[in-house]
């Protein structure tokens, strides 16, 4: 038994040394590890680089912000107990994160029980509806991903598409999304095709809805590698539609994975950081956007993604409230936030209400084409 | 292990138990604490599988991805209280380790192992793939137990730390009770029996596919408790529960104490459970940490932990 009490004894110094007196204490559970790590890593890497920054320029109102990142491999199971030890423990009043939606539906209850603002990057509709009083969240949903998509279409006249996709969490809960609101739009979905995580081969599913008759156009919700496969073997088997894929492939690492010739002509809803170099003078976002880039990319000599740009909304919404609200009162802080209008991040300018905690309409969302190997708005 | 020494282990626990919170700094050491008795649970059931019976089993996170979901979804489709879904979960996992243990356990060694991880796989596959049910790989929240309210009405207040922590201890005595008493049952020495030699056994008259499949049940029973209570304890669950990974994670955590003791099995589930939390500090190296503990025990304390350190401690003669 000495070893458990040894274990234990070090892990209640490390209790009281992580306790120890602090400004303004911030805390966030991301999927820097696992296979979320392309979501979690960036968003990580932000959050630090804006706590040092602030810090830097005098914190808020005078205190220092302290960050406190655990890190949850995407289990969710874990990110319960680190919004428990950030809450309980280290005693933060804001809580940033969720990488995934399985790890913020997960941290969601902790932050609604202890009333703990919560800012959330994933994607999916059902961490805000039902609106919450705790929880917000910065990306879009898949649910206006698909409408963002439709209008495309509606615009091109494309009324029949076949869809393929992938059977993870992100990639089924659009599919259903799209299914649902695909009428409104007057688009038919002819033929849907799954794959799963691992495989590496989707020339079977693209054969088949190329062979389907009177198919105009193919939709791909999914993330991570298998959007690039289906890229490529949509390339190799020749087929002369239009592809569309989620907003959950808007990196540069897409169009290097799937190849400039494979890529060309995909048409994804993304946000503005994808095409910041090429943006017109005047647009609102603009000045943000290439702040955040130049900065991010500076600081660690990589392409910033999406997923980085949600943190950092994240985490301007949540100081700009915590200026607002002149304490760190956690319940003030949320009122505040909840009062946000007109904030101007990198994915959209965000206006939450009592009734909306997501703040973005469809206009946030560009329609972006890749050519040439590069992001294209086609709007 | 002696029959005194085995109650006096389990005294032992009992006292550590009672006496830890009045260390803990905050609320969240109720919560780790909490987590380390459900892991123990489900660790102690993998004991009298691989310890007791010799058997090995990839595939127990399935059990406790049933008895998770029976938590989840039993409330809401069938109306019944979760305390009770907790049984309903169990009495499905005994019965599912019913039917698919009779053909299984007649494999041996690697078989066994690949057969079990193909079962904890189905199951994980149809919890991802039944959205409609499970809500699919994003998981489901689990509607509450609804004890503390009760408690509270009578008088004690209770957070859900402290609540879950008594509650989580309160299981896993109960079941290192159960699991002591049937070691030294007669069943118990049946299944340590087959463990040792399985022909020697069978010569002797011992009904060899019958123990095994006891153990296998009585062990799935206990993998399904402790999926309920982490699903009760955490209010969310996801498919995740039933993956490859934490069924990997049981094991090890059972070799990783000692597999022989079922003292072993909370030692193990103590160190795998709160490794993790302290390594936070080393934030980007944890795996590579978690993972030289691993070798290093793996190569210096053969037997386990606890077992090889009170092998040493004795030689020693302190």
């Amino acid at each position: 038994m000495k070893v458990t009490n040894t274990a234990l004894a070090t892990l209640m110094v490390l209790g009281t040394v992580t306790g120890a007196a602090a400004d303004i204490k911030l805390g966030a559970s991301l999927s820097a590890s696992g296979p979320a790590a392309f979501l979690g890593d960036p968003e990580a890497k932000t959050l630090y680089m804006l706590v040092d920054d602030l810090n830097a320029k005098g914190g808020i109102n005078g205190e220092k912000i302290e960050l406190v990142i655990y890190d949850d491999g995407g289990d969710p199971n874990k990110a319960r107990t680190f919004a428990t030890r950030l809450v309980e423990d280290d005693e933060v009043v804001a809580i940033i994160g969720g990488s995934t939606t399985g790890t913020t539906m997960s941290i969601l209850s902790v932050a609604e029980d202890e009333g703990i603002p919560f800012i959330s990057l994933a994607g999916a509709i059902q961490i805000i509806d039902p609106v919450r009083e705790y929880v917000f969240k910065t990306p879009h949903t898949d649910r206006m991903a698909c409408e963002k998509i439709f209008t495309d279409m509606q615009k091109n006249g494309i009324t029949k598409i076949g869809m393929i996709s992938g059977t993870g969490g992100f990639g089924a809960s659009m599919e259903a999304q799209c299914v649902d609101v695909a009428g409104n739009y007057g688009v038919e979905i002819l033929v849907q095709e799954t794959y799963s995580r691992q495989d590496a081969d989707m020339t079977p599913q693209l054969t088949k809805i190329k062979s389907t008759e009177g198919v105009e156009a193919v939709l791909n919700p999914g993330f991570g590698q298998g959007p690039a496969i289906v890229t490529r073997n949509y390339a190799q088997l020749g087929i002369d539609l239009p592809l569309y894929q989620s907003h959950g492939v808007a990196s540069d690492g897409f169009i290097e994975l799937a190849g400039k010739e494979a890529a060309e002509g995909v048409r994804l809803p993304g946000t503005a950081l994808l095409i910041a170099d090429i943006m017109e003078e005047g647009d609102p976002q603009k000045e943000v956007v290439i702040a955040y880039k130049t900065a991010y990319e500076e600081e660690y000599g990589e392409a910033v993604s999406t997923f980085g740009g949600y943190a950092h909304d994240a985490f301007r919404l949540m100081t700009d409230a915590m200026a607002r609200a002149g304490s760190s009162d956690p319940s003030a802080i949320r009122d505040a936030l909840e009062a946000t209008s007109g904030m101007v991040g990198t994915t959209g300018t965000y206006t939450f209400s009592p009734d909306d905690h997501l703040g973005l309409d469809l206009s946030a969302f560009r329609m972006l084409e890749i050519r040439d190997g590069k992001w294209t708005s086609i709007d | 292990m002696t029959l005194k020494n085995n109650w006096v282990q389990l005294a032992i626990l009992a006292v550590i138990i009672v006496i830890l919170p009045t260390f803990f700094p905050s609320g969240y050491y109720y919560r780790v604490g909490a987590l380390v008795f459900v892991n123990a649970l489900s660790v102690v059931g993998l004991v009298i599988l691989i310890g007791y019976a010799g058997q090995i089993s990839l595939g127990h996170a399935g059990f406790a991805g049933i008895g998770a979901y029976a938590c989840a979804l039993a409330p809401v489709h069938l109306g019944i209280p979760p305390v009770l879904a907790i049984l309903l979960g169990a009495a499905i996992s005994a019965v599912l380790a019913l039917l698919i243990g009779r053909p299984i356990l007649r494999l041996k060694g690697y078989y066994l192992g690949v057969a079990t991880l193909g079962f904890g796989i189905l199951v994980s596959m149809v919890l991802s793939n039944e959205r409609g049910l499970t809500g699919g790989p994003d998981g489901m929240s689990v509607p509450s137990l609804g004890l503390r309210p009760l408690l509270r009405d009578m008088g004690l207040r209770l957070s859900g730390g402290e609540f879950w922590y008594i509650f989580n201890a309160a299981a896993l005595l109960i079941g290192i009770w159960i699991a002591i008493n049937l070691y030294q049952s007669a069943t118990g020495r049946a299944m340590r029996a087959l463990h040792g030699s399985e022909t020697a056994a069978q010569t002797v008259g011992i009904d060899v596919a019958r123990f095994k499949l006891q153990a296998f049940i009585i062990s799935a029973v206990y993998a399904s408790v402790g999926g309920s209570l982490l699903a009760l304890q955490n209010g969310f669950i996801t498919p995740d529960v039933a993956g490859f990974m934490h069924s990997v994670e049981m094991v090890t955590m059972a070799v990783l104490g000692g597999v022989g003791s079922v003292l072993g099995a909370t030692f193990g589930a103590a160190v795998l459970t709160l490794l993790p939390q302290i390594l936070t500090v080393f934030h980007e190296y944890e795996h590579l940490v978690l993972g030289l503990v691993m070798i290093l025990v793996m190569i210096f304390l053969p037997l386990g932990l606890l077992p090889s350190l009170a092998a040493r401690i004795r030689w020693r003669g302190v």
